[in-house]
């Protein structure tokens, strides 16, 4: 590969980090809230591909882009809640549930999906920084990863606010008391369960952002293999976060620029080895987990009513 | 007697879970504006209607069975496996793949060669999973999932690179298997041997869990790992064990799809047979017993999905979403454990006394 051809790459790789690392970021962050409550939600895969499906639908149908990104987080917030109502059932496992709602949720996403796989919808706008820094000079693939869309300062700025609201506020203590000690939230008269559903249905309402990333930004279209994955793959990007948000997002950042190595060498005509490029995010986030795991003590952060974890 | 009121339970409540499940797929299908009688007669007659779609629904069966014991075994040893799919499709490619190093000897004994590479490429992959699970405490059900994914990667890389079949245009395979390494079929029916591998496979590992000493271990492990350390139950390799059966059943699977059905190793081997396994073992409560029954019923509803394609213009996922609310209302349904059996008593308890 020449030199060229290797900056090329590389300015792909850094814009792909925020294209890709978008839906990452929301579905992390929204599986934060989940598992800081002390539930795990495997289905948010299956909350994604509605979401992605549902908000490439609205925004198909109304033509606005930003009835699309509504209707993605009100979708991921009812393919979640439904999963929090089927965990607060006595004797029913979370890893189980989360099993059942990733096929639910993808099987729904396909059913009403199929009518949706042609047609072209309105797409999230993007801010193209590009200009303020070159004044439009730049070459294309400069400002093109340069152009960011407007989810992903609203991803950043939820981070902060997750960051400091779990940490300053009554409803930030309260969801960690009951992540971490259902006992103790019972004794102070909380509903453990209530908490629950509540954070499971906010976590799939900012999930479902992720996937109107998807559908409406990069790629931008909705298929049946829009999403292999990446729901799961933020699941466990949860753990490698310690369950902090503003890791979260630096974690998102660094599996986009992993999801974005395919394409990108991809474009510069290097095809050998499609696949195994685009199997690099599921090797790298198995790496991290065997890094970051130890059978023989609990991680640092983790909520102690996780099941998970145990 | 309480056992029998037991068992009776654990039989009726996955009978009106599926129930239940079907009568919500009506429910949605009725709101989409299309009959849902129809809708149900279909999947009755697409599934068990007469004997060409039974004898459709038995040839989807066979790999379910085997499928659904990659999920089965290592949760009796504790461990919440998915990778299934995953698994399912290294089988197969190893199948396929054998031939090109080294030319198996024509006939039953080269199948069997054939079939062993799968199994053993299935085993490795899921033992993996528990391996790590046991070795740095990685959560088995995303790691056997992201191992999935992985496997599906190197199979496509594989099969439409270095060993496409150069003749294979639209679509990418590896070279088709020589006639006389393929599995036949049982008499004069549409269905192979792989329905009969399936159900002796089930029926090996009922036995291996009831029977013998280590499959008693492996409960016990998955039952309460404080206790089996305590033993002194060597938990690590149990588990691994579990995990590389339940695999290479998978792996199996893959092969007997190769072998029976696709004769090369292609993207029709990779449909979610792997996934519907996982379905299939929770309904039937993990037990091998029970695993060929459901099987049947669940091969049915992939056999009658064609149909309501065909008939009633659903899309395709239609199967998926009727399989999705089932597995919902399987999981549900374990919050009615221990009721079921009040409401009886209470039925039964005034009658004792009026009599």
């Amino acid at each position: 590969m020449s030199l060229d051809a290797t900056i090329d790459v590389l300015i792909a790789v850094l814009g792909g980090a925020i294209r890709v690392g978008t839906p990452f970021l929301f579905v992390s962050l929204g599986e934060c809230i989940t598992e800081k409550s002390g539930r795990i939600n495997l289905g948010l895969e299956g909350v994604l591909v509605f979401s992605a499906m549902a908000g490439f639908g609205a925004s198909y149908l109304t033509g606005l882009w930003w009835m699309g990104v509504l209707a993605a987080a009100f979708s991921g917030g009812l393919i979640a809640a439904l999963h929090g109502l089927v965990c607060s059932l006595p004797r029913v496992n979370d890893i189980a549930a989360g099993i059942a709602i990733m096929g639910l949720g993808g099987g729904l996403a396909f059913y009403f999906g199929k009518p949706l796989i042609q047609p072209q919808a309105p797409q999230i706008p993007t801010i193209a920084l590009g200009d303020w820094f070159g004044g439009g000079s730049g070459s294309g693939a400069v400002s093109s990863a340069l152009s960011i869309n407007v989810l992903f300062p609203l991803g950043v700025l939820l981070a902060l606010l997750l960051a400091w609201g779990l940490a300053n506020t009554a409803w930030g203590l309260k969801l960690r008391m009951v992540g971490d000690s259902a006992d103790a939230a019972r004794a102070l008269g909380t509903s453990v369960n209530g908490v629950r559903i509540a954070a499971t249905t906010a976590g799939g309402c900012i999930a479902g952002l992720g996937g109107a990333s998807l559908s409406l930004y990069y790629p931008g279209s909705w298929n049946e293999g829009l999403s292999s994955g990446q729901g799961l793959i933020a699941v466990a990007l949860v753990i490698f976060a310690r369950w902090q948000p503003m890791r979260c997002l630096w974690a998102a950042l660094l599996f986009g620029g992993a999801g974005a190595l395919g394409p990108a060498l991809q474009s510069v005509g290097v095809t050998g080895g499609y696949y195994l490029f685009n199997a690099v995010p599921y090797v790298l986030t198995l790496a991290i987990l065997v890094w970051t795991c130890s059978p023989r003590r609990s991680l640092v952060g983790a909520p102690q009513e996780l099941g998970v974890m145990r | 007697m309480s056992s029998t009121r037991d068992t009776l339970e654990s039989i009726a409540l996955p009978i009106l879970a599926l129930a239940g499940g079907v009568a919500l797929f009506g429910v949605f299908v009725w709101f989409g504006g299309r009959d849902p009688l129809q809708a149900w007669g279909l999947l009755f007659r697409g599934a068990f209607g007469d004997a060409f779609s039974f004898q459709n629904t038995l040839q989807r069966a066979a790999p379910l069975m085997l499928t659904a014991l990659c999920v089965a075994l290592p949760q009796r040893a504790g461990l919440t496996v998915i990778g299934g799919e995953g698994a399912l499709a290294l089988g197969g490619l190893a199948c396929a793949a054998l031939p090109y190093l080294w030319a198996p000897p024509a006939g039953t004994t080269g199948t069997v060669v054939l079939m062993a590479a799968a199994a053993l490429a299935g085993a490795a992959w899921v033992a993996l999973a528990g391996f790590l699970r046991q070795w740095r405490g990685v959560n088995e059900t995303i790691s056997s999932l992201l191992l999935g994914y992985i496997a599906i990667a190197l199979f496509k890389h594989v099969v439409e690179g270095p060993l496409r079949d150069p003749a294979s245009l639209n679509k990418p395979s590896t070279l088709p298997l020589e006639e006389a390494l393929r599995i036949g079929t049982i008499g004069s029916h549409d269905v192979h041997w792989g329905l009969v591998i399936g159900i002796v496979a089930c029926m090996a590992a009922a036995l291996w869990l009831g029977a013998t000493t280590h499959g008693f271990a492996t409960r016990v492990v998955g039952g309460n790992l404080r206790a089996a350390q305590l033993v002194g139950l060597p938990a690590t390799r149990l588990v691994v064990t579990a995990c590389a059966l339940g695999g290479a059943a998978a792996g199996l699977a893959g092969g007997i799809e190769v072998a029976a059905v696709h004769t090369a190793a292609n993207a029709s081997l990779i449909v979610g047979l792997g996934y519907t396994g996982i379905l299939v073992s929770f309904v039937a409560r993990h037990n091998p017993l029970a695993i060929p029954p459901v099987a049947i019923l669940f091969g049915g509803f992939l056999a009658a999905g064609s149909l309501l394609q065909r008939r009633m213009g659903l899309p395709d996922a239609s199967v998926q979403v009727l399989m999705g609310f089932c597995f919902v209302l399987i999981l549900a349904s374990e919050a009615l454990r221990g009721r079921l059996g009040v409401q009886w008593r209470a039925a039964a308890g005034p009658k004792a006394v009026t009599a």
